[in-house]
């Protein structure tokens, strides 16, 4: 038992600094909730309104950001997130429940290889990864259709705020891929 | 009756309060100290060091490189198990890794201590007799790598160390008796695309690993460091700058800073001229037309000089590549005769589908003669004399340009090595054939750290070729007439097994989809033996001997691209191609 308190101790110590360099570092810090989204490519770094995105339209990609310092957390590839605005009708409760005027927001790294999932197929809408070409449904929790994908790609729940997109709730799943 | 839960938590609760009973009327143990190190096991408190000249000419009992000599032969002069006896073979001890994907390394083996790298930044080191592990390594892997291929192909040994390629391209130098890392060097920036997987090349006192991620907009190089210290020594580019030879096939502007040419096999070396030679990936982005030009040294060997990594000479294999075909295996260095006199040659057998008989000089790689080994139908002719490839334009996808091509980008050999014996002067090449592709380009934007590789996805197709009645063969060529002698097909499965030949005249592979581990006739390509491992097979096999007994061993550990292949072909004939379950173990067999 003291052994075991003992190695927790050391594991404590060991991970300890590199918490503490994660806590100075809001951009790597995973999306909170509050946090607005800025689009990753494009000018300026306003916050995306639901019809800013097209409808039934190819995946965007977007950083969260900090809205009170405006620190766009873009420290961590992990925080990278996919945006979606699909018919809510075409949803299953659970999508429907994490989605804000029809739009769905997912992790946008593979989480097979750590690819982020670049392709849409607009006649199935179905999300793909471009490396080993894992297939998503992103009405349906993105679950995985078809392809090596071990899991899901990570939702993270959005909700309105002064018509502007903002995380709900952090990550439901852990972001990246299976390391052992 | 209902279990009265209650009456369960109140009977564990007495359990655990004796428990904690008894364990406080014993004496304390002495605890060992946090940083008190375990004791170094005999086997390697005896640990043979390995020498230069071991490595040029090691023992027979000994797998002491990726591919056991500098030649890249893959041959072992142990003789014990033959054809007669191979059926005998039995298994004598397996050992689970740990991890999933794609374990493609030798078991190699330093005096009875045994080294097996895998995915997950992970070396272990196993007594090879009894199969006891005696250390672990395990680096921590960067929870945001982007890691299109997660494998290790094995590990480089000099001295009393054992050094890693790993996956998030940093050189690890361990010391082989305790597992401890002495020295790392940081190779490049895996944010950036970079990463490794290859067993680094230790020749001339030098390490040597080269890197992957030409699908992530890298410019491939070979690199070496001191061995002793980890200082570097020289990095050789395999895209050159602006100005250096060969920049005039790459276009105006900085495509060569993303050219791709990256390198994930380890090189050959011959020590007579101390050249090393290494093979290169594709061009990036893989569509040739948006890099206009040979696009020097895509898809090539390069000779690299041990002592300065000046490139001394280079054959490409085939110009401005379209097709996804990385020609990253190092030629195999043996002579053979042609035309009446003995050349000093090199032989390469590429994903292009074509075997190269080539010439080694200190300061070129002269072209002999090249044929198909699988059915190709891109290249219409060869120059005869540079052996230029002419390519048929209606099979070269583009940009917005879709082109079916046969073999497929995986080519009609992909990484798995060749293995030669030269008892039998027989060239064993583990083949895909039967298999076509199809694909067209998109425009391609380059982002560091992401996919750049400009293919529209729509557009893919991968298909077998109508009425085959088999995918994957292992083939045997006689290099003196250029001749194929045996084909061993494969019904119902690709093969994906690296090769080892044998003094015993036997040859081993696994590297089909229904797990075996296969013996064969090294002279006419039947089954002696086989056996049914946990998972595919797709590690390189290596051969042994400890108090006088020879042993095969092999990883089992489906994954990577023979699993992406597997599962492509279950899409063009459902069904028929179902997956094979993943996780790696090491196996050991001799006979009974």
């Amino acid at each position: 038992m003291v052994r075991r308190a003992a190695l927790k101790l050391g594991l404590g110590l060991a991970l300890a600094p590199r918490l503490a360099l994660a806590q100075t570092e809001p951009a790597r810090e995973r999306p909170k909730e509050g946090d607005f989204l800025v689009p990753v490519s494009g000018s300026g770094a306003e916050p995306i309104k639901p019809d800013d995105l097209p409808r039934d339209g190819r995946q965007t990609f977007a950083w969260p950001m900090d809205p009170s310092t405006k620190t766009v957390r873009d420290g961590s590839r992990l925080n990278k997130v996919l945006l979606l605005r699909l018919d809510a009708e075409s949803f299953d409760p659970e999508t429907k429940e994490r989605a804000a005027e029809g739009v769905v927001a997912y992790s946008a790294i593979c989480p097979h290889t750590g690819c982020d999932v670049t392709n849409w197929h607009p006649d199935r809408q179905l999300l793909e990864c471009p490396c080993h070409y894992s297939m998503y449904d992103p009405k349906d929790g993105a679950k995985v259709v078809s392809g090596p994908s071990p899991r899901r790609l990570p939702a993270l729940p959005l909700k309105l705020a002064d018509e502007q997109l903002v995380v709900a709730k952090p990550f439901i799943g852990r972001p990246g891929f299976q390391q052992m | 009756m209902p279990i009265n839960s209650r009456a369960v938590l109140a009977a564990g609760v007495m359990l655990i309060v004796s428990a904690t009973t008894v364990l406080a009327q014993r004496p304390a143990a002495p605890l060992p100290k946090p940083d008190t190190p375990p004791p170094v096991p005999p086997i390697l408190q005896n640990y043979k060091p390995v020498t230069a000249e071991r490595l040029k000419q090691p023992e027979d009992s000994d797998w002491l490189m990726y591919r056991r000599t500098y030649d890249s032969w893959g041959y072992s002069p142990l003789s014990q198990i033959t054809r007669e006896n191979a059926a005998r073979l039995k298994l004598v001890w397996t050992l689970q890794t740990g991890q999933v994907e794609g374990h493609q390394a030798p078991p190699m083996v330093n005096n009875g201590v045994m080294f097996v790298a895998t995915p997950g930044n992970q070396v272990l080191a196993i007594d090879a007799k009894a199969g006891n592990l005696l250390w672990r390594f395990k680096r921590p892997m960067p929870e945001d790598i982007l890691l299109l291929h997660p494998t290790s192909r094995g590990v480089g040994l000099l001295g009393d160390k054992v050094y890693f390629a790993a996956a998030d391209a940093v050189l690890v130098a361990l010391d082989a008796k305790t597992g401890n890392e002495v020295w790392n060097a940081k190779i490049e920036d895996y944010t950036k695309g970079y990463y490794m997987s290859l067993a680094p090349l230790v020749a001339d006192g030098k390490v040597m690993v080269g890197v992957s991620g030409g699908e992530l907009g890298v410019r491939g190089f070979v690199t070496a460091f001191d061995a002793e210290t980890g200082k570097p020594a020289w990095k050789a580019y395999a895209v050159p700058a602006p100005g250096e030879p060969g920049s005039e096939t790459w276009p105006p502007g900085d495509q060569w800073k993303t050219g791709g040419a990256s390198v994930w096999i380890t090189g050959a070396y011959d020590p007579e001229t101390n050249l090393t030679f290494w093979g290169t990936g594709n061009g990036g982005p893989w569509m040739g037309d948006q890099r206009p030009g040979d696009n020097l040294y895509t898809s090539s060997t390069i000779a690299i000089d041990a002592a300065t990594g000046k490139i001394k000479g280079h054959f490409q294999y085939h110009p401005n590549d379209s097709w996804d075909w990385d020609e990253v295996n190092p030629p195999i260095l043996v002579d053979y005769q042609r035309g009446g006199r003995t050349v000093k040659g090199l032989v390469y057998v590429a994903r292009d589908g074509y075997l190269w008989l080539l010439e080694r000089t200190a300061d070129r790689i002269n072209f002999i003669d090249g044929k198909p080994f699988v059915k190709q139908n891109v290249f219409k002719s060869l120059d005869p004399k540079t052996g230029r490839p002419e390519i048929d334009p209606d099979r070269k996808p583009g940009t917005g340009k879709k082109a079916e091509f046969c073999p497929s980008l995986w080519g009609g050999k992909d990484w798995p090595p060749v293995a030669y014996s030269p008892k039998t002067r027989l060239l064993y090449i583990p083949a895909n054939e039967n298999l076509c592709q199809g694909f067209a380009g998109e425009p391609a934007t380059y982002t560091p750290g992401q996919l750049y590789q400009g293919v529209n996805a729509a557009s893919r197709t991968f298909s077998v070729v109508p009425g085959a009645d088999h995918i994957g063969e292992l083939q045997a060529w006689n290099l003196d007439t250029g001749q194929k002698v045996w084909t061993h097909p494969f019904a119902n499965s690709p093969l994906w097994g690296p090769v080892l030949a044998t003094a015993g005249d036997v040859v081993f592979a696994g590297g089909t989809n229904d797990r075996y581990f296969r013996a064969f006739d090294a002279a006419n390509g039947e089954v002696l033996w086989e056996f049914r491992t946990s998972s595919g097979v797709t590690g390189v096999p290596s051969s042994f001997q400890i108090d006088g007994k020879q042993y095969i061993a092999v990883l089992s550990g489906w994954g990577v691209d023979a699993a992406r292949m597997q599962a492509r072909l279950n899409v063009a004939k459902t069904w028929e191609y179902p997956d094979v379950p993943q996780g790696g173990s090491v196996w050991v067999f001799a006979l009974d």
